[in-house]
């Protein structure tokens, strides 16, 4: 066992877990929700030449999707660690 | 320089380039074969995996569906990217730490079935020569307009370029191959799409010019004007689209989860050498796929825009087609655009479009006055001639189309070629032969697939374009939630993941099939009405899943509990420390 103690595995999943769904949250709101379902409220407003509901499904999800990654991997490697399981 | 030698010079160039990158870099052992060692760069493996993932679809079909399509393009454009989230938060760094070849290798050890392992090594299998074949097409089809060879000559010296790198380099030379490729594809992508841009809102950026006013009409932008003009003539407004809004779910689900479920994108992320990076690669992975899917959509309008504009001319009340510009006579030829005044085969929509016609008048529309056939699948390659822009682009454009058909094919050979010689020989039938041996079944079996795949390629079967919705259910409907278990509950079973695995693929496979035929007459016609929930063939690998999970949960409630050093492994691949190379057993 790489933890020094259940509880800590325990922690270090909880943390991984909550930090994965609010991500996901993220994931979900801009591609379903501000490309899909909303669409048609989002595009009242403009953002530059675009519908905003438009930019999201063909833009804006793409740029947030690969923000996404890369905030995953920097909270992760931070609490990889916190609980010292990281890699040599 | 004319077109031609301007193509083979790119062309020929590129493809030395491929070769010289596979002699250096020569597989040695299975574990370089399979995984490249296991040691390849982050930076670099993000690249390699773009350009496995953007296949000849990609580069040269994606835009023009999106310009036929407008907003309801958006199911590829999320779709297909989307999955890489899912890949990097859920499924690679656990595999990674799995540290074992192949998705089957995965399954059978988790769920400790041999069952499992077949049904895995199958669905494998079945999804890559789907793809392949389209693959090998793609290289035919970009040969034969460019190289103006036949379209089995244009297969042939494809599959003899793909036979050299993949069965000689295994994964390490197909990984260094596609960091070239994508280079090659990227900048072929990119530089049209620059200069349209340029030329039509004076952006540098498609992203940017693809929301920007036009030059030629100050006020107006791009989007406002492909509005005016779709709705004008009697299509679907660009930036609304047709599709209801639950199909536009559903699809772009599937298309995520399946991207996410299919085994040649998911054993890159075994090439690198930690858990850590295995994040970081599907990040750069993104990153590179992003460049391509957000100047697609811009693509995409330039192309639509300058097509209407030049068939029915700036006045909008046609052109002649006496006078028609050469990319209409060069693209005639392949039968992907004709005007129905020309043929005698083809008529017009109506009367106003037969009447246009009569007078040599060319009119595209969604109406009656409509009287051309434009196939979607030549934008891409179309739309610099479209925009006259230099030969070298063109010749720039014909070498990426090639790169990128090539590189998914190899990474999806080599997907074939580890399942037979691994999953099916080492883990099944032979367990006796030594590595050097599965080193030779697999390059036999790498050889025998590129065989089988140019086969497909120039005798492509009518259901190739059908299929491909088969792959994203079927990698939907049975991988993704079979690991996604595997990793996230530990009391998943094998009977659960078992029944999960066949009732999805089972519903998924006969919706497809009663709706779509592929080898038989549909049962029941394909239209909205039909389908159940409104949900279409295309998007109902998204239901599947949810069955897929629904059942294996029930079943594993009712059954023996997971034993108790398979729960070990699970907690053991929770965490990256210790994380090893991908290895053998």
């Amino acid at each position: 066992m790489a933890f020094e103690s259940n509880e800590q595995a325990k922690a270090y999943w909880r943390e991984n877990i909550r930090l994965m769904l609010s991500l996901l949250a993220v994931w979900f709101v801009v591609s379903y929700g501000f490309g899909i379902l909303l669409v048609d409220v989002l595009n009242a407003v403009h953002l530059g030449g675009f519908k905003l509901g438009f930019w999201f499904a063909q833009q804006g999800a793409i740029y947030v999707f690969v923000a996404l990654i890369f905030v995953y991997v920097f909270k992760m490697n931070a609490l990889d660690k916190k609980y010292n399981v990281h890699e040599e | 320089m004319d077109l031609q030698t301007m193509t083979y010079l790119v062309v020929g160039l590129t493809f030395a380039l491929y070769i010289g990158i596979a002699i250096w870099a020569k597989a040695g052992s299975t574990q370089e074969f399979y995984v490249a060692g296991g040691g390849v760069h982050p930076v670099a493996n993000g690249m390699a995996t773009a350009a496995d993932w953007m296949s000849a679809a990609s580069f040269l079909s994606m835009a023009g569906l999106i310009a036929f399509m407008g907003y309801d393009g958006a199911v590829y454009l999320m779709g297909w990217t989307g999955g890489y989230v899912l890949l990097a938060l859920c499924l690679a760094p656990y595999l990674r730490k799995f540290g074992k070849f192949t998705v089957p290798d995965f399954i059978g050890d988790r769920y400790y079935s041999q069952t499992a392992r077949t049904v895995a090594v199958i669905c494998a299998i079945f999804v890559c020569f789907t793809y392949v074949a389209g693959q090998m097409r793609g290289v035919g089809v970009v040969f034969s307009r460019f190289l103006e060879v036949d379209i089995t000559t244009g297969v042939i010296i494809g599959m003899g370029i793909v036979f050299f790198y993949a069965v000689l380099g295994g994964m390490k030379g197909i990984t260094y191959t596609q960091v070239a490729q994508f280079i090659v594809l990227i900048t072929a992508y990119l530089v049209p799409a620059v200069f349209i841009s340029i030329m039509l809102t004076g952006h540098t950026f498609p992203q940017l010019g693809f929301g920007a006013e036009l030059t030629g009409s100050p006020g107006v932008t791009v989007l406002d004007k492909l509005d005016g003009l779709t709705t004008e003539l009697g299509f679907s407004q660009y930036t609304d689209g047709s599709k209801s809004t639950i199909d536009v779910f559903f699809i772009t689900a599937a298309l995520m989860v399946g991207t996410a479920g299919l085994p040649h994108v998911i054993v890159r992320f075994f090439t690198v050498p930690k858990v850590s990076d295995a994040r970081i690669s599907a990040g750069w992975a993104l990153a590179f796929i992003a460049l391509l899917y957000t100047t697609a959509p811009a693509v995409a309008s330039f192309a639509r825009l300058n097509m209407i504009d030049t068939i029915n001319g700036s006045d909008g009340q046609g052109t002649l087609y006496a006078e028609r510009p050469d990319w209409i006579k060069n693209w005639e030829q392949t039968g992907l655009i004709s005007f129905s005044g020309a043929t005698e085969s083809q008529e017009a929509s109506g009367a106003a479009g037969a009447a246009m016609a009569e007078q040599g008048v060319m009119f595209y529309s969604g109406d009656e006055r409509n009287n051309m056939k434009v196939d979607r699948d030549i934008m891409v390659l179309a739309n610099p001639e479209i925009a006259n822009l230099p030969n070298w682009v063109i010749a720039l454009v014909a070498a990426g189309g090639i790169a990128a058909a090539l590189s998914t094919s190899a990474g999806l050979l080599l997907v074939i070629s580890t399942s037979v010689s691994h999953d099916l020989l080492k883990r099944n039938l032979m367990p006796d032969i030594t590595d050097r041996q599965e080193l030779t079944y697999a390059r036999v079996a790498a050889a025998v697939a590129i065989c089988v795949a140019g086969y497909l390629g120039i005798n492509p079967p009518g259901f190739v374009a059908q299929v491909v919705a088969f792959a994203f259910g079927l990698a939907a409907s049975s991988f993704f939630p079979a690991i996604i278990m595997g990793i996230f509950s530990k009391k998943m079973n094998k009977e659960g993941a078992i029944a999960g695995m066949i009732v999805g693929i089972t519903f998924t496979a006969g919706y497809i099939l009663a709706y779509k035929g592929v080898f038989f007459e549909p049962l029941i016609a394909n239209k909205p009405e039909n389908w159940l929930f409104g949900i279409s063939p295309e998007g109902i690998g998204t239901l599947g899943m949810v069955l897929n999970f629904a059942v294996a949960f029930a079943v594993s409630k009712v059954t023996a509990e997971t034993p108790q050093e398979v729960q070990e492994l699970v907690e053991s691949i929770r965490f990256p420390k210790g994380s090893g190379e991908a290895t053998h057993h």
